[in-house]
Parts: structure tokens; C-alpha cells; sequence
């Protein structure tokens, strides 16, 4: 799950994390009134999208005037960003952060994240702020300081502090930069977080410290805890098809093809969408039913891959372990029958009572291709789409 | 000829009176596994279809002598299940629960520190030993006894790469589903380590995913400590970044854990590594004679 910038320094802020003022306005009225109660300008009108890479795209701007904050707000809001994570598609602008600019004296980065190598939270910082991290992490190494954190102890004073002097933090400095990193570490266990990120965080000419941009990743597995997370949502950003399946427990993502795919497990959902690839096709959709695929699912399954309209055919690929492929197959005709599938379907089965499995989709009636194997599978689906 | 369970592998169940752990333990049993009991809170002193039930993984251990237990337990109640059993001295763990927090599973690694017990999971389909002992979730009709050593983070792509082998007559020493979660007990390196010191198993097949670096180190322990032929396949070649595809630890992030990267780094250390996940066991075979 994704948040939006100004969602994610209200959080912050909640932690004692300083962040800039600011607030968030849904129409260009809004934004000069807010603009007005925050005080003094300059102001930033920051277009608020679940993209990064918005400065470049035109999605952040300075105002001098509270009049200049309305003339911008109402210029984005409504507009298409396209930056280097939206896609050539872009994402439409719906609400506008207006805050408070600073005097920027230096940029520097930190991030919180889970060190898969370690099993360990880390915490990550960097000199150069502003840049992209994955850059500096190859190009210059030396440039990154990082704490490995024991989670029975929690992230300590002494690690902040060898970690400010890293950043070349001096006087009063110091101790900030110790009060907002504990902030940052308090504020990632309590939100379950499985990565934060500040970039930039400034230094300002006035001798603060301050998260000008804030990235959360959060742990979907944890989401149960945090209900009110959930609040935070926004559905107009998310793909409708991925939200819709999640709402059936299935685990579904859009790509660009148009092979639909439907699988059991995520592994052999990933490779199904290879091996399609493999020979030539372009799978429409990641699609993992899961291991209590009923009659229902599988159903719901078939209608968000066909509301997919770049979609040709269909290969399903179950490997049925406990899962029996008879019950697949039964399924799978309920769910043809039901929703009405026009395009060609290669139904792949394999696994406990798969005789009985075939058997069903051969008597059914419809048109439903069988396949032996994964790549005869594969080949069978690439071929029928080619055919199209 | 296996590693880690034998025929005489004692098992418990945590989470014995729940619908999926009760339905896999008779499944295990049935399979010939020696499944001597199991656990649920509140309900010790019991017996559910013939298996006795405990309060505490401790007093399951007393009584019935169990040396490895495997969890079917709630994600919220998961991580205490496994601190549980690696307290009353459970020799190996294997959580099969799927969606348990990373942040839990970071202050399960911390806790198993200086401790005896393997764990392998969580979020994974478990062990199985052909013929002997199935602890998980797998189909056992699939397997054959034999000498070749599966480890993966993905369960039916292990199915698919079993049954490849099967059908080919080539049996398994042992299978290990180490689970698709970024926070895990058992790491590739730590399979491939207990293959090449098994000597009963000739060769090994490893699936990998994208995310993570797991594969890579791999690689890099099969080349400098291994001699015995390794083939693989990594899932996900079409997989976009950014997206997690399933699994939890399935994501590339900042450019890294891509297949491509992964394949690269197995090549260049000898793995032969299978172009499409319908030729696993024909990878395996073209530097591997049974």
C-alpha cells in the first residue's frame, strides 16, 4: 500500500519528525487559502500522485504569492503528470500539497529499510540527498553510511550519532539529527513500515533539519494492526482490476500483454508468465488463485482478467497438490459458463485426480483447449492468440 | 539418504485443532511421517482423530519426545508459535503460515540467535524426505525416493520441478520449500550446504525468484564449496519492478534482485540454469548423469 506525500508528513509530524508546514488543498481556492494560513511565503505547490519523480514532470512548484499558489494549483489539479515511475500513461492529478518553502543549505538522504541479507532494520544515510540512491550506492560507495539495528534494543543514540559526524552534522546539529532519526525509527516500527524514506532531508540556512519529501512503504501483512491505515488509501490511484482482486484474495497484477493467465502459487504464476514469454507471447496479467481456489474465486479470477480489453486468450496452470484438479476443472466450466468466455482457453492441469480433471473440461461442451505441460501450454496459447 | 528428516523424524503439530493443521497432519501421517501429537492452547489433555493434544509446545516435547514440529498457526499468532518451539528446544521448525509480519519475523531471527533450532519457512509448502517423512503441505504421490536435492522459494513451481523429475524417473534425497518471505530461517546456501555434506544426494535443483540477493549468494557458495552439479530456474523474467508478485520478498526494488542479474551471476558460477520452468530436470541433466 502507498500513501501520498502530505499523508506521509502527517505522520511524521504525529512522531515529532520535523517536516515543513504545509496542507493539503483540492481545488486551486483551497490552496491560495491555505497558502495565506501558513504564514510568510515563498510557498511549494507539490502535485500529489503515487509516483516519484515529480519535480522533473512538472509536478512541483515555487509561488511567491498566494494568488501565484491558485494560478498553480489550478493548473496541476486536473492535469496528467508523467514522470519516469507513472509510465507514458501518467496519473492524474487530484490534490495539491501547498507548504512552506526553505532556505535549503545542504541535501542530505536517509532511509529505514529491511536488510533481507541481515534481518535487520538498517538504517541507511547518504551525503547526497536529492539523488537517486541505487546511483550513489553503485557509483560511490563511500558516500553511504549504514546502522544494522538489533530489534531487541531498538535503534541507539550512539548509532545516530556516528551516523550525524558521517553526514558531517556538527553543534546544535547533532543532536537534532539524533532526535529526528529516533523519530524516523519509532515511526517505522509502530506503522509496521518495510521501508522509509526521507530524500531530501535539508539542512536550512536557519540551522534546522527537516524531511522535505517522505516515502513509506508499508508491510501489507501487517496492515491488520494499523485499521486506520487503511483510511489512508487512495483508490483512485491504485489499479482498480488489483484492488478488486484483493478484495477475493487473489493476488493480481496488471502488465501490458495479451495472454490473461491464471495460476496457482506465486512462483509458478511468475514462471507462467515466463515461459509465455518464452515462446513468443506477452502475458496480460500476474494472477495467483492461491491453494483454496473455490468455484467463486476461480469465477471471479475469469471476469477481472477479461475486463482486461487487451486480452486474446487465456492459459490456466494449475498444479494441483492439495488442491484437486477435478475441483479446478469444475470451476473452471462454472466460471466459462457464467462469464461467457469469447477468446481461446488452454486449460493446462496437473496433479492430484488429473484424469477426472480432463475429463470434466472434455465433456463440457465448450471450447476449452488441453495441454500437456507447461510449454505445450504456453505454445498452445501463443500460437491461438497468433491466430486471432 | 536425506537431510534434515528421516523415518524417524518425530513431529508435532502447532495448531493440530484448526481446519488446515489437522487436515496436514493426517495428510503427513498418512504418508507414513511418524506425527506424534500437537498443540492448541487450551485444549491440552484432549485427543483429536487419534493424535493427543497440549498445551505448550514443552509439554508436547516431554511426552512425546518430538524433535521437529510444523506450524499451521494464524499470522498474528505465527511468531510466538515459532519462539515457542525454539524454546522447549525443537531441533527443526518449519512454519508454513503465510503473511506473518516482517517486523515479527525480524525479532524471531534476533531471538533465535545462539539457539539449536532450524527453522524453515515461514510462508513455505515445508520438507519432505520421499518414502520417509512430509512435514507440509506438498502432494506426496508426486516424489521418489532418489538422490537428487530440491530447494526452492516457491511451492508449486517445486511441484512442477519434482513431478519433471519423477516423470523422468529420477527420485529426490530430500525436498525443501524455504518460503517466499524476505525474513526466512533457512537461506539457499544453507540447503545447498546440507546437500553437499549428504552423501546421498548426487545433485541439486534450485528455484530462486526475483527479489533479494539470496540467489546470488547461492551461486557464489556453490562455486567456491560445492561439488556436486547444481541446475536452477529463477522465476520472474517478465515480472515489472516495483510490483511484489505474490510473495512477499518477490519484488525488484531500485533496479536490484532482477532475474537477468540472477541468471547472469549462476551461469558465470557454473549453475546450468533452465531457460523456461518446463526444463528444470533437463537442465539438471545436461551436467548430471543418475
Amino acid at each position: 500500500m502507498n500513501i501520498h506525500e502530505y499523508q506521509a508528513k502527517g505522520i511524521l509530524r504525529r512522531f515529532g519528525v520535523a517536516v515543513p508546514d504545509g496542507h493539503v488543498g483540492y481545488n486551486s481556492a483551497s490552496a491560495r487559502e491555505w497558502a495565506k494560513r501558513l504564514g510568510d511565503g515563498p510557498w511549494v505547490v507539490k502535485a500529489q500522485i503515487h509516483a516519484g519523480g515529480r519535480g522533473k514532470g512538472g509536478g512541483v512548484k515555487l509561488a511567491r504569492t498566494p494568488d501565484e499558489v491558485r494560478d498553480i494549483a489550478r493548473e496541476m489539479i486536473g492535469m496528467t503528470l508523467v514522470t519516469h515511475q507513472t509510465g507514458p500513461e501518467g496519473k492524474l492529478v487530484r490534490r495539491v500539497l501547498v507548504e512552506k518553502g526553505c532556505n535549503i543549505a545542504r541535501e542530505l538522504y536517509v532511509s529505514l529499510l529491511v536488510d533481507r541479507s541481515t534481518s535487520k532494520v538498517t538504517l541507511m544515510a547518504s551525503t547526497e540527498g536529492g539523488m537517486d540512491i541505487e546511483e550513489v550506492a553503485e557509483k560511490t560507495p563511500e558516500k553511504i553510511f549504514m546502522e544494522a539495528i538489533d530489534p531487541l534494543v531498538g535503534l541507539t543514540s550512539f548509532q545516530c550519532r556516528k551516523i550525524a559526524f558521517s553526514l558531517g552534522l556538527e553543534g546544535k546539529l547533532t543532536n537534532k539529527a539524533v532526535h529526528l532519526l529516533e523519530g524516523l525509527y519509532t515511526t517505522f516500527i509502530a506503522c509496521d513500515c518495510s521501508m522509509l524514506e526521507i530524500n531530501p532531508l535539508v539542512v536550512t540556512a536557519e540551522g534546522d533539519l527537516m524531511a522535505l519529501d517522505a516515502k513509506f512503504g508499508f508491510d501489507d501483512n501487517a496492515l491488520f494492526r494499523h485499521p486506520k491505515l487503511n483510511d489512508l488509501r487512495d483508490y483512485d490511484e491504485e489499479d482498480s482490476n488489483e484492488t478488486e482482486a484483493s478484495q477475493y484474495d487473489l493476488s493480481y497484477i496488471s502488465l501490458h500483454g495479451n495472454i490473461g493467465c491464471l495460476v496457482n502459487g506465486a512462483g509458478l504464476a511468475m514462471a507462467t508468465m515466463d515461459i509465455i514469454k518464452h515462446y513468443g507471447g506477452d502475458p496480460a496479467n500476474f494472477l495467483d488463485v492461491g491453494g483454496g481456489a473455490t468455484i467463486e474465486r476461480v469465477t471471479e479470477a475469469f471476469k477481472i482478467i477479461l475486463s482486461d480489453k487487451n486480452v486474446k486468450g487465456i492459459l490456466v496452470n494449475i498444479f494441483g497438490g492439495i488442491m484437486k484438479c477435478d475441483v479446478i476443472a469444475t470451476g473452471v466450466v462454472a466460471a466459462a459458463k457464467q462469464v461467457g468466455i469469447k477468446v481461446p482457453l488452454v486449460v493446462r492441469l496437473e496433479g492430484t485426480n488429473v484424469d477426472k480433471g480432463k475429463q470434466i473440461l472434455a465433456e463440457s461442451g465448450l471450447n476449452i483447449v488441453s495441454a500437456d505441460g507447461m510449454a505445450d501450454g504456453a505454445q498452445k496459447i501463443v500460437q491461438a492468440v497468433a491466430a486471432c | 539418504m536425506s537431510i534434515l528428516v528421516n523415518k524417524n523424524t518425530k513431529v508435532i503439530t502447532q495448531g493440530i485443532t484448526g481446519a488446515t493443521g489437522l487436515f496436514h497432519a493426517q495428510g503427513a501421517r498418512d504418508y507414513g511421517t511418524l506425527m506424534v501429537g500437537g498443540i492448541t492452547p487450551g485444549k491440552g489433555g484432549t485427543t483429536i482423530d487419534g493424535f493427543p493434544v497440549f498445551n505448550t509446545v514443552a509439554d508436547a516435547v516431554k511426552n512425546t519426545g518430538a524433535t521437529a514440529s510444523v506450524i499451521y498457526v494464524p499470522p498474528p499468532y505465527a511468531a510466538d508459535a515459532i519462539m515457542e518451539a525454539v524454546d522447549a528446544g525443537i531441533e527443526l521448525v518449519c512454519c508454513i503460515t503465510e503473511g506473518i509480519p516482517v517486523l515479527d519475523m525480524v525479532k524471531v531471527k534476533q531471538y533465535m540467535q545462539g539457539k539449536n533450532t532450524r527453522l524453515i519457512g515461514p510462508n513455505c509448502p515445508g520438507i519432505i524426505t520421499p518414502g520417509e517423512c512430509k512435514i507440509g503441505i506438498m502432494p506426496g504421490y508426486i516424489h521418489k525416493p532418489g538422490k537428487v536435492g530440491v530447494v526452492s522459494r516457491s511451492g508449486t513451481l517445486t511441484y512442477e520441478a519434482v513431478w519433471q523429475l519423477t516423470s523422468l524417473g529420477i527420485g529426490q534425497s530430500t525436498c525443501v520449500g524455504i518460503g517466499g518471505d524476505p525474513v526466512n530461517g533457512t537461506s539457499h546456501v544453507d540447503a545447498l550446504r546440507l546437500f553437499q555434506e549428504d552423501p546421498n544426494t548426487e545433485a541439486v535443483i534450485m528455484i530462486g525468484e526475483i527479489g533479494g540477493s539470496a540467489e546470488e549468494e547461492a551461486a557464489y557458495f556453490v562455486k567456491e564449496h560445492m561439488t556436486k552439479p547444481v541446475a536452477a530456474f529463477i522465476a520472474g523474467r517478465t515480472a515489472p519492478p516495483g510490483k511484489r508478485m505474490g510473495h512477499a520478498g518477490a519484488i525488484i526494488s531500485g533496479g536490484k534482485g532482477t532475474a537477468a542479474e540472477k541468471v547472469a551471476v549462476l551461469e558465470e558460477c557454473g549453475i546450468s540454469v533452465a531457460a523456461s520452468p518446463a526444463e528444470m530436470a533437463q537442465a539438471l541433466l545436461k551436467i548430471y548423469k543418475p
